[in-house]
């Protein structure tokens, strides 16, 4: 029946009158060219800073030759490799703080009739993608001078990994959350029916196929925290360096160095390299 | 000698939901369940077939009655502490495990020796015939295959009950009448209860030891499948397994052990009663098909004839309109003996009508 | 009797398991409640306190009770009368971060929704290829993202060189630290927001729809307007709603490409921390962006829910 629809209309006539051509209802001229386009034009400053690191002279915007040198210059430096401590550490501490908590609020908010106080753990968990970076951080400044006068407490690095889990939470939890949802819920019935404790159903049963999501989520979370600005500069404490408020501190000093590039290069990589482990397991089976 | 009792349920109910909205999923349903029987539930979707069973296994808790298994009250006990087993309508086998983990998993939660349960699982394979497939993944199996794992998955734990939910459902026809065999040979051969669910009646006839046949949250009819079949106490029982054609009729008096009838379409004939009888009362009658025998005569005109291969299906259309279906079997080279327009009468044997409680 | 004893016990053991039920999830939640509430929820009350708060000379705060800096916003005392004259300058800056995101929201609508048409238009293997290429920008670090864009669009940059060496001008275009910069940053920063929830619903739409209408003689165009777009409805606003609040808190982007010349409302709080050192005006600026954005996503959320669901197919 579609066909004779299909030969009935004028349009579709028009179109398969010129030969070798089928009538594709779904294209609309024009838009492919815009959508890669656009797709192209999201990933030429990312390109260019990569490729440019590699440039011989030290010009950002002429090619001259490759070189390697920039990046020899970066891993030398003393100060990147304070700020890439840093870094690390706080990314790393606050991945697993934001994971556990985040796998047992999904564990607590998923598949189960509601129940009371459900909604506030839900709005609490997600609170950090609704409110502006810049609130958040001069929230969290504030708070924290607040500590250090009142109680004369002040935690160190411990500040930051803390205000990290924060906004990571929300980052863990989604993935987490979506692969319990699609979990058989049967499974741990069955697991149940056969001897199996609610302990021992969750143990063998469903943290093994949660794992794939867990560890999604936790890459994802491990990226956000490695490449935030905006809250890390206001919180920072002194000699509190990260690579990213490293770099923004050269831009503010020197402008755009090769070695900015490079050390900029380097972080667009890790970040591109967490993300498609997190994508690639996130959808295994 | 009777047989012991394997599961009871006493006055069992089950609502779902609460106010308005609430469902009543089993209305005081009580059973009784024999050590070693083949026992079905029968019905369509909603009757409560599958929360009977979700009951007895425990994934469920009852609004009121009782659950006993062997004598023992277990209403009030989780799964993993009644020793029943459940085979799932959908598997549930665990992907993340090869076919021998998860044979072997229920016997791991009871810290059975690692030889013991190696053994089982060798034995379970073999008593399934899939010998030698210990170390593939549920998602390299077929659909049968993945079936026969469950089975085995339940059996390994020796329970005393073994609960089906529907587990031939997803399979194609060939296969599940290969699976109806199996399963009936597995149960005599082990003597473990079986409470069967489906909501195939053909399924429930062949393998069953009793039946029961539900409808709404009650047992509408307990029995044999003969008993069932050839004896159906109401009009939902009648009409539900088989073809059956429902007839009104007039009670004209009594006649030795049956009822003679009056009915529509001026047919005569001898019904068996159920209750007490009352000459002028309006009953209606449950009359298979393949009980009445076609001959030549005048009584209606065949209107209608489907071929259905070893029978043909007649629809007959009486003196006042009213119509009739009759299943005969056809001639040896297969031609049907009466063909659209043929004038024929109707023979019903003694009892073959039966009344039904309304 | 014993019936009534069995209906107690049942009742006993339901409530026992309801109870479990509600501690299980109450104590599984519970860090999360904690840890967002000490270190997330409690610092933006202390951000509301601080913003009626005196500020101390060199940043921090005296512990007084004020108006001042929620007054401060419009009007400006006059140190020698003590009157206010309204001072527009916070306004503008709002205004004009209100313009911007409304601009950006609007242009990544024009550029997003044919992205993600095209998107969902491919072949269902190829799709979950083509979310993962748009996201990606998204998870890498938007501090080199954005002045990578510097890069390009300076005087010296990319662009300028590219139209030059075109002969299209001989002056570079100044196109740094203006407004259009502000939002072609915040544009490539958000373009993913507006393009995903698309890409969510027209991949939903049931093509049989648009089938009908060539049937009925309407041309692509007109498919396009009166069946495609109206049944993309939720996702428009979706994206729109996506783009427009975060844009209005960008900070980073007006930070970069602005040269601190051209404020949003990000980068004027980030000021009041920095070398202005007025913290209690900077929280109370803060606050303000807050609720704003708060009270926005309150309208978009009562909007959407009581609306009755438009049934697809």
């Amino acid at each position: 029946m579609a066909e004779q629809a299909l030969s009935a209309s004028p349009a579709a006539d028009r179109a398969s009158r010129r030969p070798g051509r089928r009538f594709d209802l779904k294209r609309q001229p024009g838009f492919g060219a815009v959508a890669v386009t656009c797709i192209a034009v999201l990933y030429a400053p990312i390109l260019i800073v990569v490729g440019f690191a590699f440039n011989e002279s030290r010009s950002v915007t002429r090619w001259s030759s490759f070189s390697l040198e920039w990046f020899e210059k970066v891993l030398a430096n003393d100060d990147i490799h304070n700020a890439a401590k840093n870094t690390l550490l706080i990314a790393s501490c606050a991945t697993i703080i934001a994971t556990i908590i985040a796998t047992a609020a999904a564990l607590a908010t998923t598949r189960s009739r509601a129940w009371r106080g459900q909604t506030t753990v839900y709005t609490l968990i997600n609170l950090p993608l609704v409110v502006p970076e810049i609130v958040t951080a001069v929230a969290t400044a504030s708070f924290f001078g607040l500590l250090a006068v009142l109680a004369g407490i002040s935690l160190g690095i411990g500040n930051l990994i803390l205000t990290h889990s924060v906004f990571c939470i929300p980052f863990a939890y989604l993935p987490i959350r979506a692969r319990l949802e699609d979990m058989d819920l049967t499974l741990e019935q069955a697991a149940a029916d056969l001897y199996a404790t609610p302990w021992q159903a969750f143990r063998r049963v469903t943290l093994p196929l949660l794992t794939p999501g867990i560890s999604s989520g936790a890459a994802l979370a491990f990226i956000i925290s490695f490449d935030d600005f905006t809250i890390t500069q206001l919180v920072a404490g002194a000699g509190q360096t990260t690579l990213p408020l490293y770099i923004w501190g050269q831009l503010h000093k020197v402008g755009v160095t090769p070695e900015v590039n490079a050390i900029s290069a380097i972080l667009l990589v890790i970040s591109i390299l967490f993300v498609t482990l997190s994508f690639l397991v996130g959808r295994r089976r | 000698m009777v047989d012991a009792v394997a599961v009871e349920a006493r006055n069992v109910s089950k609502v779902f939901g609460t106010g308005a909205d609430a469902v009543r999923a089993l209305d005081g349903v009580s059973v009784t369940i024999r050590e070693n029987e083949f026992f079905t539930l029968l019905g369509p979707s909603g009757c409560g077939k599958t929360t009977l069973l979700r009951l007895i296994a425990g994934f469920e808790l009852p609004t009121a009655g009782e659950i006993l298994l062997e004598g023992e009250h277990v209403e009030h006990l989780p799964p993993y502490q009644r020793p029943v087993n459940t085979v799932f309508q959908s598997y549930a086998l665990f992907p993340h495990m090869t076919v021998a983990q998860n044979i072997a998993f229920g016997l791991e939660m009871r810290n059975v020796p690692r030889t013991d349960i190696d053994g089982t699982v060798t034995e379970m394979l073999g008593l399934v015939k899939m010998t030698g497939l210990g170390g593939r993944r549920p998602a390299q199996l077929s659909g049968g295959q993945q079936q026969r794992v469950a089975l085995a998955r339940a059996l390994a734990n020796h329970p005393k009950v073994l609960l089906l939910d529907e587990p031939l459902s997803a399979l194609d026809l060939k296969l599940r009448q290969g699976m109806r065999t199996e399963l009936k040979a597995l149960q005599k051969r082990t003597g473990i209860t079986f409470i069967f669910v489906t909501h195939d009646q053909e399924e429930a006839l062949t393998m069953s030891d009793r039946i029961a046949v539900m409808s709404q949250g009650k047992i509408q009819q307990l029995g044999a499948p003969l008993e069932i079949y050839e004896r159906p106490v109401n009009r939902f029982v009648a009409d539900f397994i088989g073809d059956t054609n429902f007839v009104a009729a007039t009670i004209d008096g009594q006649a030795g052990d049956y009822v003679r009838c009056r009915c529509e379409g001026g047919i005569d004939l001898l019904a068996s009663p159920i209750g007490g009888v009352t000459s002028g009362a309006k009953v209606t009658l449950a009359l298979r098909p393949e009980k009445i025998q076609l001959k030549s005569g005048a009584l209606g005109t065949v209107a209608q004839t489907v071929y259905v291969g070893t029978d043909t299906n007649y629809e007959v259309r009486l003196g006042d309109g009213s119509r009739i279906n009759v299943r005969q079997q056809n001639a040896a080279d297969g031609q049907a003996q009466f063909t659209v327009g043929d004038g024929v009468l109707l023979e019903v044997p003694a009892g073959a009508a039966r009344m039904l409680q309304d | 009797m014993a019936l009534a004893a069995a209906s107690d016990h049942i009742a006993q053991v339901q409530a026992g398991a309801e109870r479990r039920f509600l501690l299980t999830r109450q104590l599984l939640s519970g860090p999360a409640m904690i840890v967002v509430g000490v270190f997330g929820v409690l610092p933006l009350t202390i951000m509301l306190i601080y913003s009626f708060l005196v500020p101390a000379t060199y940043g921090g705060v005296e512990w007084e009770f004020t108006f001042e800096n929620y007054i401060g916003f419009l009007f400006q005392r006059d140190i020698f009368d003590d009157t206010l004259h309204f001072v527009p300058d916070y306004l503008q800056i709002y205004f004009r971060t209100f313009l911007l995101a409304a601009f950006t929201t609007v242009a990544s609508l024009i550029i997003g929704f044919p992205t993600a048409y095209f998107m969902a238009t491919r072949p269902p293997r190829q799709r979950n290829f083509w979310v993962f290429l748009i996201t990606l920008p998204f998870w890498t670090n938007l501090l080199i993202r954005t002045y990578a864009i510097q890069l390009i669009i300076r005087d010296e940059g990319l662009v300028n060189d590219v139209l030059r060496w075109l002969g299209a001008i001989d002056q570079p275009l100044h196109i740094l630290y203006t407004n259009f910069a502000i939002m072609l940053g915040l544009l490539y920063s958000f373009l993913p927001f507006m393009v995903l929830p698309l890409y969510t619903s027209l991949e939903k739409l049931d093509f049989r729809l648009v089938e009908a209408g060539f049937d009925l003689y309407a041309t692509r165009g007109k498919v396009l307007r009166r069946i495609v777009i109206p049944l993309a409805k939720p996702g428009i606003i979706a994206g729109c709603i996506l783009v427009f609040i975060p844009a209005l808190g960008a900070y980073v982007t007006p930070l970069i490409l602005g040269g601190g010349k051209q404020h949003m409302i990000g980068s004027l709080i980030a000021v009041q921390f920095g070398t202005s050192r007025n913290w209690p005006f900077g929280c109370a600026l803060a606050f303000i962006l807050m609720a704003v954005v708060l009270l926005a996503l309150l309208v978009y959320v009562r909007s959407t829910t009581g609306k009755s669901k438009v049934v697809h197919g």
